[in-house]
C-alpha cells in the first residue's frame, strides 16, 4: 500500500466522523431554526420561514438575557484575569525552585469533579449549610442567611472561583517568556519596581492576558450548568433558555433559532480573539 | 535579581487562594465520613458507613460504571481520530486540509449547550434512541481538539526525513507509520488518551441532553441532588472517583514530562 492509499485510510474516518456528528447536527439545527413549528414528523419537509427569528427579535427578554450573559461573561473574564495575574506572576517570577510544585497544587482542584465542587459550595452556603449552622451555633445570627444562594451573584462568584486557576495558565506561559535580563537592564537604568512592572512585565505579558480572558469568556457565555446548580431561576443565563426550549418547553424551532444566535455571537467573538491574540506564539 | 523582594504578599495571596480552592474538597471528605446526612456544626461523630453502604447502592455504582464505559470508549475513539488528523496535518498536503483541521479544533469553541441540542436534534431525526453511545459520540467530538493538539505538537518535533529513510530502506508507508511514526508519538497518544478520558468522565453539560435511561455519574448525581439523605453515599463515591481522576492526571503529566 502506498502513501496515497494510506491517505484515504486515515482521511476518511475523521472526515466522516466530523461530518456526521459535528457538521450535520449544526446544519440540521440551522434548518430547524427556519421551521414554522413542531407539528408533524421531525423529518417532514417544511417551508423555510423567518418566524422564529422574528419572534426572538420581538421578545425583549431574550435579548436582555443575551446581553446579561455577555456582560456577565465579560465581568467574569476580567475578574478571573485580574485575580489570576498575581498568581501567574508569583509562579513565574517569585516562586523559584518550588514553582512546579505550586503549579500542580493550583491545578489539582481543576481536575476534580466540577459538579462536586459546586455542590460543596452549596453545602457550605445553603440555608441548612455549614456556614449558617456554624453562625447560628456561635449565636451570631438567629435566622439562616438566604441571600447566599440562588441568584446571579452566586453564579458569578462560582464561575470566577472555577476559572481563576485556569486563567493563570496562559498568563504564566507569557510571563515565562519574558527575558529576565530586561529587569536587570531596567534596574541599571534606575527604573523602580513599579515602573519595571508597568513598562516591561505588563506589556510583555499582555498576549497571555488576552488569551486568558478569551479562554474564560467564550465558554462562560454558553454556560447553563452553573445557573442550574446555584443560580435558581433568578440566576438564569442565555444558555438556560436554550436548554428549556429543548427540554421542558419542547419548542425546538425556537430553541434552534436562539442556539444559532448564540453560535454566531460566539464565532464573531472568536474571530475577534484571533485578531487580538497570536495563539501560535503563546503555545509553542 | 532578588527573588524574595516583594514576594511575601504574593505568596500569602497564593496560599490564600489555595485554601479557598481546597476548602470544598476538604468539606466533601468531611461530609463523606460524617455520621449524619446533614453536615452541620458541631460534627457528632465520624464513620466509614457511607463507604460501606456505597457498595450496596446499585444505581449509584451503575452510573459510575456507565461513566467509565463512556470515558473509555470516547477517549479511545478520540485518540485514534486525533492521531489520524495529526498525521494528515503534518505529513500530507491536500486540498481541504485547513478545513479538516479547523473542523477538528472547532468543538473547542462551540458552546456545549449548542452542540448538545444540535446532537439531540440529529439523533431524534435519525430515530436513534439516546443511550451511552450518544453521550460517547458527543464526548468524542469535544475530546478530539485536545487529542489532536497533544499528538500534533509531539509529531511536529520529529523530522519527516526519519520516515523517508525508512521508506528508502524499502518499507512501505503503512509499515513506516506502524514501525517508525507510531512508536515515536506513542507517549503523546497515551497522554492524549488520558486527557480525553478525564474530559469525558466528568462531563455533564452534553450528557444531560444525550443520556437516555442509563445516566452517567454526573447526570445521576444531578438527578439525586434534591434528596439530601442520599447525598453522603454519592459524595463518598465522588471522593473515590476524585482520587482515581487525580491518579490518572498525574500519570498523564508524568508521561508527557518524561518524553518531552
Amino acid at each position: 500500500m502506498d502513501r496515497r492509499a494510506t491517505f484515504w485510510f486515515i482521511y476518511l474516518p475523521p472526515l466522516l466522523w466530523l461530518s456526521l456528528f459535528f457538521v450535520l447536527p449544526v446544519l440540521l439545527m440551522a434548518a430547524f431554526s427556519f421551521r414554522p413549528d413542531m407539528r408533524g414528523d421531525l423529518l417532514k419537509l417544511w417551508v423555510p420561514t423567518l418566524a422564529q427569528y422574528a419572534s426572538v427579535a420581538e421578545t425583549g427578554s431574550y435579548w436582555r438575557l443575551l446581553g446579561i450573559s455577555a456582560l456577565t461573561a465579560l465581568g467574569i473574564g476580567i475578574s478571573a484575569v485580574v485575580l489570576a495575574y498575581p498568581l501567574a506572576y508569583f509562579l513565574a517570577l517569585r516562586a523559584g525552585r518550588r514553582a512546579g510544585l505550586y503549579l500542580v497544587l493550583l491545578l489539582i482542584p481543576f481536575w476534580t469533579s466540577y459538579l462536586m465542587r459546586v455542590m460543596a459550595w452549596k453545602i457550605l452556603l445553603g440555608t441548612e449549610g455549614v456556614l449558617n449552622s456554624f453562625l447560628i451555633y456561635l449565636g451570631i445570627i438567629q435566622e439562616p442567611l438566604t441571600a447566599l444562594l440562588y441568584n446571579r451573584t452566586a453564579v458569578i462568584l462560582t464561575l470566577i472561583y472555577v476559572w481563576v486557576p485556569f486563567a493563570a495558565l496562559p498568563i504564566l506561559a507569557a510571563l515565562q517568556r519574558v527575558d529576565t535580563s530586561l529587569f536587570e537592564a531596567a534596574a541599571d537604568l534606575g527604573a523602580r519596581p513599579l515602573r519595571q512592572f508597568t513598562r516591561i512585565t505588563l506589556p510583555l505579558s499582555l498576549p497571555g492576558v488576552f488569551a486568558a480572558f478569551f479562554m474564560v469568556f467564550i465558554p462562560t457565555i454558553g454556560e447553563y450548568v452553573t445557573p442550574l446548580l446555584v443560580g435558581g431561576s433568578r440566576g438564569f443565563l442565555y444558555g438556560n433558555i436554550i436548554q428549556d426550549f429543548f427540554t421542558k418547553a419542547a419548542n425546538w424551532p425556537l430553541g434552534s433559532a436562539l442556539s444559532m444566535i448564540m453560535l454566531l455571537a460566539t464565532m464573531v467573538l472568536v474571530v475577534l480573539a484571533t485578531r487580538l491574540v497570536d495563539w501560535r506564539q503563546l503555545f509553542e | 535579581m532578588n527573588a524574595s523582594r516583594g514576594s511575601l504578599p504574593l505568596s500569602i495571596y497564593y496560599f490564600g487562594l489555595i485554601t479557598l480552592l481546597y476548602l470544598p474538597i476538604a468539606l466533601l471528605f468531611l461530609f463523606s465520613v460524617n455520621s449524619s446526612a446533614f453536615l452541620s456544626f458541631p460534627i457528632k461523630h465520624l464513620t466509614l458507613d457511607w463507604y460501606r453502604k456505597l457498595f450496596d447502592a446499585e444505581p449509584v455504582l451503575r452510573s459510575a460504571r456507565s461513566s467509565l464505559l463512556v470515558a473509555l470508549g470516547s477517549s479511545f475513539a478520540a485518540t485514534l481520530l486525533g492521531t489520524m488528523v495529526a498525521i494528515l496535518m503534518l505529513r500530507y498536503k491536500f486540498r481541504g486540509q485547513n478545513l479538516l483541521i479547523a473542523l477538528a479544533v472547532l468543538p473547542l469553541i462551540v458552546p456545549y449547550v449548542v452542540l448538545g441540542v444540535a446532537l439531540l436534534l440529529l439523533f431524534s431525526v435519525l430515530h436513534i434512541d439516546r443511550s451511552l453511545w450518544t453521550v460517547g459520540i458527543a464526548h468524542t467530538v469535544v475530546s478530539l481538539p485536545y487529542t489532536l493538539l497533544i499528538i500534533a505538537s509531539r509529531l511536529a518535533g520529529f523530522d519527516p526525513s526519519i520516515e523517508e529513510a525508512a521508506m528508502d530502506l524499502g518499507a512501505d508507508y503503512p509499515t513506516t507509520l506502524r514501525r517508525v511514526v507510531l512508536p515515536l508519538i506513542l507517549p503523546a497518544m497515551v497522554s492524549a488518551w488520558l486527557t480525553a478520558f478525564t474530559v469525558s468522565f466528568d462531563e455533564f453539560a452534553l450528557a444531560l441532553f444525550l443520556a437516555g435511561t442509563q445516566p452517567t455519574f454526573p447526570v445521576y448525581l444531578f438527578s439525586q441532588l434534591r434528596f439530601a439523605n442520599r447525598l453522603p453515599i454519592m459524595i463518598a463515591l465522588a471522593v473515590l472517583l476524585m482520587i482515581g481522576t487525580l491518579i490518572m492526571v498525574f500519570l498523564a503529566e508524568r508521561i508527557r514530562r518524561r518524553e518531552a
